[in-house]
């Protein structure tokens, strides 16, 4: 058992034993989820053994093909914490799942299990990565596994979003992403994870600049403007998939590699130094805000969440640009606080979905007296998402907002404010909306009854968001966790 | 010693085979018994020179090259068969997929030809496999023409067997420039006869160095550089190819288009490389000054062409002269890397368009037909097929832990290395586009539930026989089993060179 436990690498392997057992119980539904859940908490418990481990900064080479291409993981506090995130979410989402898919009685139920327990094997190999290669291998491993998640009802429009989703992520990780870690193989002679960099002064001030243009365009998931299309696109996918795309895996995945990118490849003092990030810096700001405002033009519940969740990841991605610790670690928590606020708010509107059916923001008026769980929720996770304390969205903003000041970056510092107001008035009023206004069909208004979506669906939203309100007071064991990655 | 005489035997047991396949109507009363009897000797000879190309590879990692002197003569005056490190890699996939083939071939050739005709098909492809195998065998200049005469007239007749009747036009098509192809080829070898009185490969390399100022030698290299590229199907001359692949018998697309162009692309090492040296291809004639645009417009130009076929298997040939673009461009990179590069491509694109075309021909046992709207629910009717033409289609793409994936590394490494952005931005822009066409594919078969099920003869498709279905994961076993280990792929290709380069 205690060897065991060395092998942080048995995480990619622990979901893969969840696809043999969906298989296997493939037609005894109940066995088959209960195998999914079970799996899902082995993975996390397995996961939380690594906490303060003295494996931290271990390598395990599995196999090199040749000089530059090998499979090898490490485990390092970022890292760690992804893993924790996404298979702590898993959970979650599964019991989420579980209401979700046989409220609407869904079809191909055990395809669906099966592949989102491959995209977590993926995203474990993304979080335990020790190179390049190998996160590449493992970033384009979770675009194939989520594409039959995404076309999962099979028409004309999972149709045309799974090509957009698979295009614009194949596409910029191939022409892109490839072609940067081939030049960072050429130029530093490494493709190893190792604090501080591993250029060492063998990149000039413009390859820098080019090499880290192609790495943040290359990682599509990151959905920096203008390749932020597949996220919208992808909404198409049933809602516990964008919740999995939105805060479990797919998207943290991509600012998990910048982050990781930008610390463990160039190094913050690099980045700063050669001032390699500032078109980036402009790009994400830029993304931030004009995502925004889409997201107000938004009808579609989950349309608006999606252009949401556009603009919250380019927080991260100005976390790394900014090139200055405290703002990589702001980057860093914000994967952890804008995945329980996004989450919490994916599975409001999948409750309403399951519930009533309706799929527009202007369809909710008074719903908030039928679903007051939901909604309630939802309030508190919008307002995490915005950044007010007391719950746990403002500690990432603030530190985020810390670094700016750090390198006197003012215009950062007003498209935060400026973001912030433009969160407010895209989240708020569908709350207002549900609990203010009144119903739109006046017989059903005279007599409302309690009536949620169901329990497994409910449960899981209001953990979630709990959690976004229990995490504001338990900031400091995140922030001394994440700090040796950042702070030397 | 049987062993001394190995590297002969790799020409002459299928040479001999072929007409024993040929006989056997003659002998035997029953048609049914006849051809199936030519299947297991053509089965059988492919399998023992592929044996014997393992042996000789193990051979030649031990000695460096082996030579064989045909009748006794001493060369330069007998002909001599010669292999080495790139010749012993290049036996390997011809006599492998050869084996490949025929173990799968059976069922298809029962269905695609007519019955008499069954054991002359087996002789011809026995004759086009004693061709190819010939090139990368012998050591001799005027010998190699002989043997691309062999391999050309039967792959000729192969193509023309195929059941529709455009196979005809692609055939005559095929005749006249691979005929053309041939005859430039035969004019360049002559040139240096003139030049030099000999024709064995070794001692015209030895005598060219002295002859560099004289204009012959110049014609030679201009006759072999248009002469291979219209054998190798380099754009603008590969208007061959498409028909000729399309409208093939299923099986002898899946062996010509896995060895057919690899042997032209043999040629050209061996006599770029090996006749004339590296620095005298690219430093005198500078070869790769038309070899790196034409191998650019290639990759770009059919890989966009191919996004728009209907018919599948002609979409697949036009993918094929994007994937030759590949391996020449890497040699237009007039780097040891970038040849490389461009030859372990040639080993693991053999393996994945050879398993692509063997799946197209399970689907055509099954359905009849290659055309895109034919595939519609093939995802459900044809689980094992279509999860091979996936696996296979992400290789072509060049996603990672594939065979494709390794040769796109090397190959951006190798342009990169170069400072050649254009060539690097081809490299990846190529496998966009080749996501495009794959993906048109994957689509239909997986998310279009066919709306004519209703049709009786498409909704009872079954899988494709076990005897297709075998070598076809083999072939997939392999393209993923060389994106793991490269030791033998890459090795093999480094190591022939490395000996070829100065």
């Amino acid at each position: 058992m205690q060897s065991l436990l060395q092998h942080f690498e048995l995480s990619v392997a622990i979901p893969l034993l969840a696809v043999l057992l969906i298989l296997l119980f493939r037609n005894q539904p109940s066995l088959r989820e209960a195998s999914s859940l079970s799996i899902a908490l082995v993975l996390f418990i397995f996961t939380t053994q690594f906490i303060g481990s003295e494996q931290l900064g271990v390598t395990h080479t599995l196999f090199s093909i040749t000089p530059g291409l090998s499979l090898a993981f490490h485990i390092e506090p970022l890292g760690l914490m992804f893993a924790l995130l996404a298979s702590g979410l898993w959970i979650v989402t599964t019991i989420y799942s579980i209401g979700y898919m046989r409220g609407n009685k869904e079809k191909n139920q055990t395809r669906f299990y099966l592949f989102f327990a491959l995209s977590i094997a993926a995203t474990m190999g993304i979080a335990f990565a020790a190179n390049l290669v190998t996160l590449f291998v493992f970033y384009e491993a979770l675009t194939l596994c989520t594409f039959p998640l995404v076309t999962h009802k099979q028409n004309a429009d999972a149709k045309t979003g799974g090509r957009i989703y698979l295009g614009i992520l194949l596409g910029t990780s191939i022409l892109f992403f490839l072609t940067a870690i081939v030049v960072t193989w050429l130029q530093a002679g490494s493709l190893d994870f190792i604090p501080g960099g591993i250029f060492d002064g063998k990149i000039g001030k413009t390859g820098a600049v080019i090499l880290f243009t192609l790495f943040m365009f290359g990682i599509g998931k990151a959905a920096l403007m203008p390749f932020h299309r597949w996220l919208p696109a992808a909404m198409v996918a049933p809602t516990p998939v964008s919740a999995l795309l939105h805060a479990v895996a797919v998207v943290k995945a991509g600012v998990f590699s910048v982050l990781k990118i930008s610390v463990y490849i160039f190094g913050i003092d690099v980045l700063a130094d050669q001032n390699a990030a500032q078109w980036i810096l402009w790009i994400a700001i830029a993304t931030m805000l004009v995502a925004s405002i889409i997201a107000l033009s938004k009808d579609n519940f989950k349309a608006r969440l999606a252009y949401s969740t556009v603009s919250q990841l380019s927080y991260i991605v100005i976390g790394a640009a900014l090139a200055n610790p405290i703002a990589a670690l702001g980057g860093a928590m914000h994967i952890v606080t804008h995945a329980f606020g996004k989450i919490t708010l994916f599975f409001c509107a999948g409750a309403v979905y399951t519930a009533t059916k309706r799929t527009q923001i202007s369809q909710l008026n008074g719903l908030g007296k039928q679903m007051p769980f939901t909604f309630s929720a939802y309030l508190i996770a919008a307002i995490s998402i915005i950044g007010l304390p007391p719950l746990v969205g403002s500690w990432s903003k603030w530190f985020l907002i810390d670094g700016s000041l750090n390198v006197d970056n003012y215009i950062v510092l007003l498209a935060f404010v400026l973001s912030t107001l433009l969160n407010c008035a895209y989240l708020l009023p569908i709350a207002l909306r549900a609990f203010f206004k009144a119903p739109d069909n006046e017989e059903a208004g005279q007599n409302i009854k309690i009536q949620e979506a169901p329990l497994a669906c409910v449960i899981p939203l209001c953990f979630t968001a709990l959690a976004t309100f229990l995490m504001f007071f338990y900031i400091q064991p995140i922030y001394d966790f994440l700090a040796p990655a950042f702070l030397p | 010693m049987l062993s001394q005489h190995l590297l002969v035997l790799q020409v002459v047991v299928p040479l001999l085979s072929a007409p024993l396949c040929a006989l056997l109507p003659l002998a035997s009363p029953g048609k049914y018994f006849s051809n199936k009897l030519a299947w297991l000797i053509a089965t059988v000879a492919s399998l023992i020179s592929f044996v014997i190309s393992i042996l000789l590879a193990i051979e030649v990692s031990k000695h460096g090259y082996i030579s064989y002197e045909l009748g006794g003569w001493t060369p330069p005056w007998g002909i001599e068969y010669r292999i080495d490190h790139l010749s012993a890699y290049v036996l390997l996939i011809v006599s492998g997929i050869a084996s490949i083939t025929m173990l799968a071939a059976q069922k298809s050739i029962e269905k695609e030809i007519a019955h008499e005709k069954i054991s002359l098909f087996y002789s011809a492809f026995l004759l086009c496999l004693t061709g190819l195998l010939g090139i990368v065998a012998t050591g001799d200049a005027f010998n190699i023409f002989v043997f691309l005469e062999i391999s050309s007239l039967s792959s000729y007749v192969l193509i023309a067997l195929g059941n529709n009747r455009k196979a005809l036009t692609a055939s005559y098509q095929y005749l006249i420039m691979g005929t053309i192809g041939a005859t430039f080829i035969l004019i360049g070898v002559g040139l240096l006869y003139m030049l030099t009185g000999t024709l064995n490969l070794v001692d015209l390399q030895q005598k060219i160095p002295e002859l560099l100022d004289s204009r012959a030698l110049h014609a030679a290299f201009a006759f072999f550089t248009v002469g291979i590229s219209l054998k190798l199907a380099l754009l603008p001359l590969h208007l061959w190819l498409p028909n000729a692949y399309a409208y093939a018998p299923s099986m002898i697309t899946v062996f010509l288009s896995a060895t057919a162009t690899k042997v032209s692309l043999y040629v050209l090492f061996r006599f770029f490389f090996g006749l004339f040296s590296n620095e005298v291809t690219f430093g005198e004639f500078h070869l790769d000054k038309i070899l790196l645009p034409l191998s650019i417009l290639a990759i770009l130009i059919a890989s966009a062409v191919a996004i728009f076929q209907d018919n599948i298997k002609r979409m697949f040939a036009y993918s094929s002269v994007a994937q030759i673009g590949y391996m020449t461009l890497g040699i237009g990179l007039a780097t040891k890397s970038g040849s490389v590069a461009g030859m372990l491509h040639l080993f693991n694109h053999a393996i994945i368009k050879g398993g692509i075309f063997l799946a197209m021909a399970c689907i055509v046992i099954r359905t009849n037909s290659v055309q895109l709207s034919n595939f519609a629910g093939l995802g459900k009717r044809m689980p094992w097929t279509m999860a091979a033409l996936l696996l296979l289609g992400l290789g072509l793409i060049g996603v990672p832990f594939t065979a494709g994936f390794i040769s796109k590394w090397y190959l951006l490494i190798a342009a990169l290395d170069q400072r050649s952005w254009l060539a690097a931005a081809v490299i990846v822009g190529g496998s966009l586009l080749a996501i495009i066409y794959v993906w048109k594919v994957i689509e239909y078969a997986y998310l279009k539930t066919s709306s004519k099920t209703i049709d009786s003869d498409t909704a009872s498709t079954k899988e494709a026989p076990l005897q297709m279905l075998i070598p076809l994961w083999l072939l997939v076993a392999a393209s993923i089993y060389f994106g793991f280990e490269t030791s033998f792929s890459f090795g093999f290709a480094n190591t022939a060179i490395n000996a070829l380069f100065k």
